[in-house]
């Protein structure tokens, strides 16, 4: 992230260069549309998107950082317009707990599961002592048969 | 009772599956960062009279429809008509935002089906459209007296919601 924010000033050191083939803003500008989610195929990123509001949404994204704008305020620009459903990387809050914790919760649920299983079934394996009763029924069952098999 | 939790996930499941797929859920349908915040500020051209030019501000102390259109929208004509009546019932004023179009292109669309709008602005680039969270067209906004958003259509207008939804909206807007 410091990176993004290194690399204009390392630009504007050297002599002033048309913006439209600024490399170092073009590639500041692909790193944060990929972050962004295109409004119109959804599946997409801002970056990858040939749709035409792509189109529009990145030259929006690129004047900002012209105007020396944060890769935060665009952001919040975006967010201000079109929700959280632009970002790739839904921020923590309670309406995206569930989305953020409920792998987690769903982890623990099932190591609890797997450790009241593990113990239930280590209480059938351990061999008990029979007692005096259940002998006297098994030799019963065991004693071999009278007549034809 | 070993099925039990097998069962109780299943249905879960099911029931979750059925309501995505099921009735008018639609994906593309992005619920609006910008209900109850101001209607972002702009001055276009009118599309009609380039000479001219419109801002929001203009309609301050009263609700008004903000329908974002274009030529080439398929799904804008078939809502056309929907608008036409709506404009002759004068129940409230449509202003459209003509969205990444072309003059002679709207115009002419306008001549064949009507026009419904007060006037139309010119957002030829969609630099305005950005600004108003468009994902794609059509698009209706009520505005209110004040200048804030209170409800977005996204996709046509229908009579159904017009009459269910938009209407009862601007009545209690204009009290």
């Amino acid at each position: 992230m410091l990176l993004f924010f290194a690399v204009p000033f390392v630009a504007a050191a050297k002599e002033a260069q048309p913006v439209a083939d600024d490399p170092a803003l073009e590639k500041r500008l692909m790193a944060l549309s990929q972050q962004l989610r295109c409004l119109v195929c959804q599946n997409e990123t801002l970056a990858d998107s040939q749709a035409d509001l792509a189109a529009d949404l990145r030259r929006q994204i690129k004047d900002m950082m012209k105007q020396g704008k944060s890769d935060q305020e665009i952001i919040a620009f975006l967010t201000e317009r079109y929700g959280d459903f632009v970002l790739y990387k839904p921020p923590v809050k309670p309406t995206t707990y569930l989305l953020w914790y409920g792998p987690f919760a769903l982890l623990g649920g099932g190591f609890v599961a797997l450790f009241l299983y593990l113990r239930q079934r280590r209480g059938l394996i351990e061999e008990h002592a029979l007692t005096a009763e259940e002998r006297k029924r098994a030799e019963e069952i065991l004693k071999p048969q009278k007549g034809p098999a | 009772m070993r099925y039990a939790i097998p069962l109780v996930v299943f249905i879960i499941i099911a029931v979750f599956l059925a309501s995505r797929l099921r009735g008018d859920y639609d994906p593309h349908k992005i619920p609006s960062a910008l209900i109850n915040k101001p209607a972002p500020q702009f001055q276009l051209t009118e599309l009609r009279d380039p000479a001219r030019s419109f801002s929001p501000q203009q309609m301050r102390g009263k609700v008004w429809l903000l329908n974002i259109w274009g030529s080439w929208c398929e799904a804008c004509r078939q809502e056309h008509p929907v608008l036409i009546e709506l404009a002759q019932s004068g129940a409230v004023p449509i202003y459209g935002l003509d969205w990444k179009d072309k003059r002679e292109d709207a115009l002419s669309t306008l001549q064949e089906l009507g026009d419904p709008y007060v006037l139309s602005v010119s957002d030829f680039d969609g630099r305005v459209a950005v600004d108003y969270g468009v994902t794609g067209a059509p698009e209706t906004y009520v505005i209110d007296k004040n200048g804030v958003i209170r409800y977005k259509e996204v996709g046509q207008l229908t009579r159904d919601n017009l009459k269910n939804k938009i209407l009862p909206l601007v009545g209690e807007l204009n009290k």
